[in-house]
């Protein structure tokens, strides 16, 4: 493996606060409705007991992933589907390489994929001369922006609707006061030709179940249904922790996953496949290939204070209630899973090294773990990779000694408390400018003791 | 009814009044209080940056302190979490284990412990008519469920607490976040900020969190009246 440059998360964040404030208004403002659609979403449903089921079935097929994947791959080939396994990005970019040769594909249409953004599938197919379309309305708009998505179910977020009028205006002949319609409208136009044109369509997956061998899409927009359908060739990527035991499974997984995702009762379209086009049916694609992707995952399941994490449904709802994520939204993250999921997943996918100051992004206030539908403990699973981290010597300069003089001090309670009622007064107002406080004072004003506290009796 | 007053490091520094308050209250709700000298720091920079070794030294002293009263209390909800929700897991297979199990399940933010322990209650119109903005501390809010009591008590003494959009969303304080992510951490300020209804005082039982709020007003320069919990509910005490 190459190295990496570590993730700056701290940089990146400062200059899209400072260069971009609207991103922060637009990611606030959809994350917040986005938010309140789920609460009220749950609050319809015994949420309890549906996250407590949801919660639990993860973790069996988890504990049981061999197995499931094992039978998802034998009943899968018995429906005529072609089942892959990569180790890695490289062998899943190899694999569709093989694809892409076999049929001749000069043109691909997708679905969104969050799976193929991690392996970099884009530049792998254009590097082999191929021409790719998203097809999902956000993942279209920042690709013809040459951006990357800023949040696992809403690639663009981050951008207001006058942002797009203007890339519309410029890139598709859209008038500049173009309302959302108008804009889908002329995307939806210019995709029809490459739907039509396409030989091959890629999706990921939601999930797939290993007694029917089906792979599962939930969607809204009809651009799965039609990237699965519509070409000779359709292949999903799909990470090896997203098999279920049963069919039956999704019947509770789908109605959950859209009400934590966007406070819908259930996507707009459930796609479930089970094999290419059969001899006496019209429609279909000719072949169904299903690429299972481990690149980190069976590491990770092994681990266990992170492995739960596997468990994640990729509904993003950690994402739209996160405070910290709502001021940046997912760029400054620099990886295809941004919020408190990503920032668990990225040291265990990516190495401690380049990833250790993704867990730091979070003020651990939990709100996170409070919807999270599956029940991961992320403020818990945050805290030991910073512990991690510390261990492995990373982390922010001059935090080790910080904490071992504050260690020092508390061993002295004489010392330690006349410090810390110094710290209001004069003599800690003189030591702002100490490093660790010129941080806290060049946004902040430092309090005198009860400045603001009004007289008691 | 021993109780242990743990001032907490930020309580003690910046608001020293809100400790007078809350050794006041604990007294006018029956109890015999201390403020242990050994009492130094609850862990929680370390354990929250991830310096675990160092915690535990830290928490080991800090028991030491406090395992002999029958109620620990602290003017911080985030200290309290510290004490009742990860330091038990934390001296976890150490000497003070069955200390750190003991105290954390003695161990309440102030307002829990009047509403829920001492069932202590304000006069009835100690606040009558005052218009308040409440901002729990997200350890106060998920870790101890501790907001309800906050209220309860503010509304029992006849204030109006104000609907807030931002009400339940972080600070942004953090700890050291707010020292390591500062730009971040002011944006998160802001947010609560600018989303603040009009209130004659912005009322918290988290000393951090008070002064992440009113630090950031006061580099925005807005005049933003805080108050800690502990002041507004001794003032609630008052009977009119």
């Amino acid at each position: 493996m190459p190295t990496e440059t570590p993730i700056d998360y701290r940089a990146h964040a400062r200059g899209l606060l400072r260069d971009t404030p609207g991103v922060r208004d637009a990611v606030t403002r959809a994350t917040s409705h986005l938010d309140g659609n789920r609460e009220l979403a749950y609050a319809e449903i015994d949420e309890r007991a549906l996250r407590d089921w949801a919660a639990g079935l993860r973790r069996h097929a988890l504990a049981n992933l061999d197995r499931y994947l094992l039978q998802a791959e034998e009943r899968l080939t018995a429906n005529g589907v072609e089942v892959h396994w990569a180790d890695d990005a490289s062998e899943a970019l190899a694999v569709l390489a093989t694809l892409v040769q076999r049929y001749a594909v000069r043109r691909v249409v997708k679905g969104k994929s969050m799976l193929t953004e991690e392996i970099g599938a884009n530049a792998a197919l254009e590097g082999m001369g191929v021409e790719v379309f998203e097809t999902d309305l956000g993942e279209y708009i920042i690709q013809l922006a040459h951006e990357h998505p800023s949040h696992i179910i809403a690639p663009a977020i981050h951008r207001s609707v006058e942002d797009i009028a203007a890339q519309f205006e410029s890139q598709l002949g859209t008038p500049s006061d173009a309302d959302p319609e108008a804009l889908a409208a002329a995307a939806r136009a210019r995709l029809r030709e490459a739907f039509l044109s396409a030989e091959m369509g890629i999706t990921g997956a939601n999930f797939v179940a290993a007694d029917s061998g089906t792979v599962a899409l939930v969607e809204n927009e009809g651009n799965i249904r039609l990237s699965t359908s519509a070409p000779r060739v359709h292949v999903a990527f799909v990470g090896i922790e997203k098999v279920v035991p049963r069919l039956a499974d999704l019947g509770g997984l789908l109605p959950l996953i859209s009400r934590a995702a966007t406070g819908q009762r259930l996507g707009n379209y459930v796609s479930l496949i089970s094999g290419p086009r059969r001899a006496d049916e019209a429609d279909g694609p000719e072949a169904v290939h299903v690429v299972f992707v481990d690149n980190g995952r069976s590491a990770l399941l092994g681990d266990p204070e992170q492995g739960e994490a596997l468990a994640c449904i990729r509904c993003g709802a950690c994402l739209n209630t996160c405070p910290v994520f709502r001021q940046t939204g997912g760029h400054p993250y620099q990886w295809a899973y941004s919020g408190p999921i990503g920032a668990v997943l990225a040291p265990a996918l990516l190495g401690l090294e380049r990833a250790w100051m993704l867990p730091q992004a979070s003020t651990l206030c939990g709100a996170c773990e409070d919807v999270c539908p599956v029940r991961i403990p992320l403020p818990r699973m945050l805290v030991t990779w910073r512990q991690r981290a510390a261990a492995a010597g990373l982390g922010f300069a001059g935090e080790a000694l910080a904490v071992k003089s504050w260690r020092w001090v508390a061993s002295h309670p004489g010392l330690f408390h006349r410090s810390v009622r110094a710290m209001s007064g004069p003599l800690g107002h003189a030591f702002g400018g100490v490093p660790v406080l010129r941080e806290w004072t060049r946004f902040r004003v430092l309090p005198q003791a009860d400045d603001a506290g009004e007289d008691t009796p | 009814m021993r109780v242990a007053l743990f001032p907490s490091c930020l309580a003690e520094g910046f608001y020293p009044r809100a400790v007078e308050d809350a050794h006041w209250l604990l007294v006018a709700a029956g109890a015999e209080v201390t403020v242990p000298e050994g009492a130094t720091c609850c862990g929680q920079p370390a354990y929250s940056t991830g310096h675990h070794a160092d915690a535990r030294a830290m928490l080991e002293r800090t028991l030491d302190a406090l395992v002999g009263a029958d109620y620990v209390v602290l003017p911080s909800g985030s200290c309290a979490a510290m004490l009742r929700c990860f330091a038990p897991a934390l001296a976890a297979d150490t000497a003070v284990a069955v200390a750190a199990q003991m105290v954390g399940e003695r161990s309440y933010e102030l307002a829990q412990f009047l509403d829920e322990i001492a069932g202590w209650r304000p006069a009835a119109h100690g606040l009558a008519g005052r218009l308040i903005a409440v901002h729990h501390g997200c350890h106060a809010l998920r870790e101890l469920h501790a907001a309800e009591s906050a209220e309860r008590l503010l509304r029992a003494a006849g204030a109006e607490l104000l609907p807030w959009i931002a009400q339940r969303e972080c600070c942004g304080f953090g700890g050291a976040f707010a020292v390591k992510l500062p730009e971040v951490s002011a944006a998160m300020a802001d947010r609560k900020l600018d989303t603040l209804p009009e209130a004659e005082w912005l009322v918290s039982a988290d000393p951090g969190c008070l002064m992440q709020l009113s630090g950031r007003a006061g580099a925005r320069g807005i005049d933003l009246p805080v108050r800690h919990l502990a002041g507004v509910l001794r003032e609630a005490a008052r009977a009119d």
